[in-house]
């Protein structure tokens, strides 16, 4: 995997004065951290200033969160092929300024990610052009057309950290089926977007009082329960580690609760979107809330968040994806789904804090160390010997989302305008510092 | 299950000694025994050394017709058994099913019947679908022969690949064999499964999952998919062919992928046992499942194979035309 870190020594750094929050065992405390060589070499109420000795510059955070960088499960960057709407670049420098220390990438690019070169074209652009580390997350099918498995092993080699099918479903139970049993043989990382296509239909919103009254086409909750009630068949039969990459319903969230009670090797996502608003923030039309899948009622976003509280639910992505102004001038049943969010993920996510209903480490956590379990990565954790990917925030500090103030190529954010509470003020990715 | 092989009726048993291998077709490997199997082997021996001959001519079968009937498309198979006949002294008459009233829409059954009234004295058959030659046997007056059908059985493969392994080896008792590659539609494999584990081989498949049928596990047989695994310190290494149809996406990614992960080279032969021998019952695909240098290097019985084919096939066209009425 590649390492920002490698490329150059950075200087140690001390981070004192601080509010360490541990997403793996939930406990805070004051103390410090100590990096140096890429990683966490010291850490807890004995790092101080006083503590450090030598040449070393130090931070004092002034009672600032200090925890690990956040791990991004979705995010699109459109190389190779949508320049125009994110590149590696950009997209590093948004979560960069965002707090997101990973990023895995999906693979709907232009070609799309389902041969061994192209995840290779991309580790290279990302130690040319990254700040952040980059994971390329490969195609499931050949053209992510759902008919033929790609070539899960060697693209494995080459460095993609799991395979999904994009924002498609597979919708041939017998594509899916092989496809599951011949990863299992090489413990791949299955994420899959679960909605059944045909119960979709051309919906373009939730189903429901509200799309009736806009007059849109509604896509139902069930549209994808019946595809995650087929996958979670599948992943009985077959074996094979599953990862439901965005789940929007209470539906879906009983069928995942029921699976992991199975014994599944299953975790799910949701989008900070669906967790944060709901089918009423559309009100006039707004494309830019015009998101796949769905926002939902509000019932249901409560009912997530509780799956979150729960542990039901393991991670929560920005689902990070730009879309260009054309795709979104434009009447809402035609505009393009999708929206910016690496740069709102933290400060959305802790909206939820703020209104008191999840502790500051069990979201953390959902950002962190989980994805990292999830795909087996080191970083994610407060632990000496870690990489030390970390962020300093101050959960409080205020601020109104400037879309033009963005880092990310496109500007359409579903929190524009918004207040949110807790900027990031420091990023560091293997020691060193992407982001003040 | 249903037997596999009629047993001789009680007339015939009653008027003469009870014969080393008792049955009138040929099936399958399922439901022979070990001593019919190499009682079977015993008299290929004999007819290796029949076919080195400059006169290879036999009179076994003097005066006998034997219809090389063949629904799927065939080379070796059709060819060993069209020279194993003849070298018996059998009239062989190859069936061109392409041509035949098959593709008028003649069903199996009928086709069976007509030929029937043609009183040939054994049918061998290759059909595409699993359990057809038995049906087939069960219409017909004559013995039949199982050249292969569908994903079930092809006994003489499995026969020809046991008596190259006992010939080389001296024995199969004990050693350790891996089958590998396609498993799930391999008749080839399953035949080799039954046989080797009934003369007291060890035997592993080894495949990706997609190619591994369901309940392998509970088959008496030993599960690899990491082949490097699966190969480790094996004597023999029985690699099966891959259809084409099957490696672009459906059961495998890729024949690039196949052959990095599946495909036998010398690189993965190294981990097999110093003296193991490597085995294809061909046509290859060179360069996918078995690379070129280890198909023709050292280690590689590929041609023997074929060549002990021809004398299995004697030995079992001999040993059932003691059957045969007037025999």
């Amino acid at each position: 995997m590649k390492d920002p870190g490698s490329r150059m020594a950075y200087a140690p750094i001390a981070l004192v004065n601080a509010r360490l929050v541990d997403p793996v065992s939930g406990q805070e405390g004051r103390g410090g951290v100590f990096v140096a060589d890429g990683q966490i070499k010291d850490l807890g109420a004995g790092v101080t200033r006083d503590a450090i000795s030598g040449d070393i510059r130090i931070v004092d955070c002034g009672g600032d969160v200090v925890s690990p960088g956040l791990i991004d499960m979705r995010v699109f960057v459109g190389e190779p092929g949508a320049e125009h709407r994110e590149t590696i670049a950009s997209a590093s420098r948004a979560a960069a300024a965002g707090g997101v220390t990973t990023i895995c990438v999906t693979p709907d690019t232009t070609p799309a990610i389902d041969d061994p070169a192209i995840v290779d074209f991309l580790m290279r652009r990302a130690r040319d052009n990254a700040q952040v580390r980059l994971l390329p997350v490969a195609a499931l099918t050949k053209g992510l057309h759902g008919r033929e498995i790609a070539e899960i092993g060697l693209l494995g080699e080459a460095g993609a950290a799991a395979f999904s099918n994009g924002r498609r479903s597979v919708r041939n139970a017998q594509v899916m089926r092989r496809a599951m049993t011949y990863a299992r043989d090489f413990d791949a990382l299955i994420m899959h977007v679960a909605q059944d296509e045909d119960l979709a239909g051309s919906g373009v919103m939730n189903a429901g009082e509200l799309a009736s009254r806009l007059g849109l086409t509604g896509i139902p909750p069930e549209a994808e329960a019946v595809m995650l009630d087929r996958d979670m068949r599948l992943v009985a039969m077959t074996g094979s580690r599953y990862h439901a990459e965005l789940i929007s319903t209470g539906l879906s969230l009983e069928i995942i609760s029921r699976a992991k009670k199975q014994g599944l090797k299953v975790s799910c996502g949701v989008s900070i979107n669906n967790l944060t608003l709901n089918e009423n923030d559309i009100g006039d039309y707004r494309t830019f809330l015009k998101l796949m899948p769905p926002l939902r009622h509000e019932d249901e976003r409560l009912v997530l968040v509780e799956g979150l509280a729960s542990g039901v639910i393991d991670v929560i992505v920005s689902d990070h994806d730009g879309q260009d102004v054309e795709a979104k001038r434009v009447p809402f049943a035609e505009a393009e789904a999708g929206a910016v969010g690496l740069e709102t993920l933290l400060a959305a996510g802790l909206r939820l804090v703020h209104a008191e209903q999840i502790s500051l480490p069990k979201l953390l956590r959902a950002m962190t160390s989980r994805p990292a379990e999830i795909l087996g990565l080191p970083q994610g954790r407060l632990a000496i010997g870690a990489p030390a990917d970390l962020i300093r925030f101050d959960p409080d500090e205020p601020f109104v989302v400037d879309p033009r103030t963005l880092h990310a190529i496109c500007k359409n954010t579903p929190f524009d305008e918004a207040r949110l509470q807790g900027r990031v003020k420091l990023t560091l990715v293997a020691g060193a510092p992407v982001h003040e | 299950m249903q037997a596999a092989f009629a047993p001789i009726d009680a007339f015939m048993s009653s008027a003469r000694p009870k014969p080393l291998f008792p049955h009138r077709h040929l099936l399958g490997i399922e439901g022979l025994s070990r001593p019919e199997i190499e009682h079977l082997l015993d008299m290929a021996e004999e007819a290796v050394e029949v076919s080195r001959q400059v006169e290879k001519k036999r009179s076994i079968l003097r005066g006998r017709t034997q219809i090389n009937l063949f629904f799927e498309a065939s080379t070796r198979t059709q060819a060993s058994f069209e020279l194993a006949g003849k070298r018996l002294g059998a009239d062989v008459m190859n069936m061109a099913v392409a041509n035949s009233s098959v593709k008028k829409g003649e069903t199996l059954i009928d086709t069976a019947v007509t030929l029937n009234a043609m009183r040939p004295d054994i049918i061998i058959v290759r059909h595409h679908c699993s359990g057809a030659v038995d049906l087939l046997a069960k219409k017909v007056g004559c013995s039949v022969v199982n050249a292969g059908d569908g994903s079930h059985e092809h006994p003489t493969q499995a026969l020809l690949d046991a008596l190259t392994i006992r010939r080389r080896k001296g024995r199969i008792e004990g050693l350790t064999v891996a089958i590998c590659g396609d498993v799930a539609h391999s008749r080839v494999a399953r035949s080799n499964l039954i046989l080797l584990s009934a003369l007291g081989a060890r035997v592993r498949v080894v495949a990706p999952s997609t190619l591994l049928p369901t309940g392998i596990d509970r088959m008496g047989v030993e599960v690899f998919r990491d082949m490097k695994a699966g190969i480790a310190g094996a004597d023999i290494v029985m690699m099966l062919r891959l259809q084409r149809e099957r490696m672009d996406g459906a059961y495998v990614p890729s024949l690039k992928e196949y052959a990095r992960f599946h495909g036998l080279d010398d690189e993965k032969l190294k981990l097999a046992a110093p003296d193991a021998l490597v085995m294809h019952p061909g046509p290859i695909n060179r360069g996918v499942e078995i690379s070129t240098s280890v198909a023709d290097g050292p280690q590689s019985l590929i041609n023997e194979q074929v060549e002990m084919g021809v004398a299995v096939r004697m030995a079992v066209l001999e040993a059932l035309a003691q059957h045969l009425p007037n025999a």
